[in-house]
């Protein structure tokens, strides 16, 4: 198998790493970058735990592979808090107890952030909706979603 | 396996051709990957086609849409003028996955995927759309629906490329509409699906129809029994009873744990019906 050379911007920092052809950029994240915070639920893009963005798009890292990446601009859950300060969705899912076992958190972090990005003002079933590829099987949803919604009316009004 | 990242057609192309494994093109991978993680595909060679110039591209000219062939589900629904034409085709594609999902997975892809309960495909069909394939001997363009073969097979021949989808001009008063039944609200395998494609004159008689039906069958099927039921008519009782008896016996459907036969095939009537309703109010109907 023959490596593949990669140099790509993660979280605005410029990253390079040799892959092999057929591994999924989840693996580049945990095993060859340190960046643990994507977690694999499924491997195969349903439960969303591994989700990252890439030039603005929402995706799984499990179905896209590592080579894919060379000159893209990847955003991860490591690039959501500045320094210590949390992204208001990360306190708000702290101070909701939107969390158990938080294996799901990071995806549904990201999730929510891609689509708080495009519509500041969600009603419930687009959170529910827009969530819809993030599997949580600790919370039953409902603090999440009400951890979303704070954050929403949170962001608006400042 | 081995990556490869072109930056032409024509390149891609002869890696295809030339390539003397099992070789696969790379667009949105929600397919693909699946298939490699689970053991089903082992590749020798994966062609990433995303460096191509104009695969993510939407445009608009006189003669239609031409829309690239690896532009993502999220960016149909994003495309207002492409939503306003095409309704139906977009709401089709938009029903693939999640959020995540829509982010990669490609209208092309869903068609090459081969499968008979394809929700993006049935629209593409219904809409007379054509596929531009570029390959070893050159360019050539073919209906959509001649894409499939059989569940999982479609015609293309080795180092062939489906580059982009063509929609025709939309004449005044058209529209169309996708429904599909599945057991849950979300994110689930068509059991049965149904796209209408309407045009009416200025006073609401339907001109045009063309009624197309997922997962009853081998492949996705085109009823023009359905569509004939339609035309003349201003989509009274009639017309939709009429409608509805064409496509439940245009059914050749499986009998599976997600449908029966008899489910499937009166479902068929049902979805086309409401289809054709909604299509019909799109088009300026009353």
């Amino acid at each position: 198998m023959s490596g593949v050379h990669v140099t790509t911007t993660i979280n605005g920092d410029a990253v390079e790493f040799v892959c092999n052809a057929d591994e999924p950029l989840l693996d580049v994240l945990r095993n060859r970058l340190g960046m643990t915070g994507a977690k694999e639920g499924c491997g195969t893009g349903d439960c969303g735990a591994c989700s990252v963005t890439i030039n603005g798009r929402l995706v799984c890292s499990c179905l896209v592979l590592g080579a894919e990446i060379q000159g893209a601009k990847v955003g991860t859950i490591e690039g959501m808090a500045k320094g210590d300060k949390l992204h208001p969705l990360q306190q708000n899912f702290i101070s909701h107890a939107a969390l158990q076992c938080g294996i799901c958190t990071p995806g549904f972090l990201i999730a929510a952030k891609a689509l708080l990005d495009k519509n500041p003002d969600p009603s419930e079933e687009e959170i529910r909706f827009g969530l819809a590829g993030n599997l949580c099987r600790c919370t039953g949803y409902d603090k999440i979603v009400r951890a979303v919604q704070a954050t929403a009316k949170e962001m608006r009004g400042a | 396996m081995r990556y490869e990242a072109p930056e032409t057609l024509k390149s891609a192309v002869t890696m295809l051709a030339k390539e003397k494994g099992l070789a696969f093109v790379l667009a949105g991978g929600t397919d693909l990957l699946v298939k490699m993680k689970g053991g089903f595909l082992e590749p020798d060679l994966v062609v990433d086609i995303k460096r191509i110039k104009g695969v993510f591209d939407i445009t608009k000219s006189a003669t239609g849409f031409k829309i690239g062939a690896a532009v993502p589900g999220v960016a149909l629904g994003e495309h207002a003028a492409l939503v306003k034409a095409w309704p139906g085709i977009v709401e089709g594609a938009n029903l693939i996955g999640s959020k995540q999902v829509q982010g990669r997975c490609t209208m092309v892809g869903n068609l090459c995927n081969g499968s008979p309960a394809a929700d993006g495909v049935p629209a593409l069909i219904a809409a007379n759309a054509k596929v531009v394939i570029s390959g070893p001997k050159g360019k050539r363009t073919i209906p959509v629906e001649q894409v499939p073969v059989s569940p999982g097979r479609i015609s293309l021949k080795k180092g062939e490329i489906i580059e982009a989808i063509l929609l025709p001009k939309r004449p005044a008063n058209s529209s169309d509409a996708y429904l599909r039944f599945i057991p849950r609200t979300e994110m689930d395998i068509a059991v049965v699906s149904a796209a209408v494609n309407l045009t009416l004159d200025g006073k609401g008689t339907i001109k045009d129809a063309r009624v197309v039906l997922g997962a009853v069958a081998p492949t996705i099927i085109v009823v023009p029994a359905a569509a004939k039921a339609l035309i003349g008519s201003k989509l009274d009782a009639a017309a939709l009873a009429k409608l509805a008896a064409a496509c439940s016996a245009a059914c050749k459907p499986i009998d599976d744990k997600r449908g029966t036969i008899e489910f499937r095939t009166k479902v068929a009537g049902v979805l086309a019906r409401r289809a054709a309703e909604i299509a019909y109010k799109r088009a300026g109907g009353k």
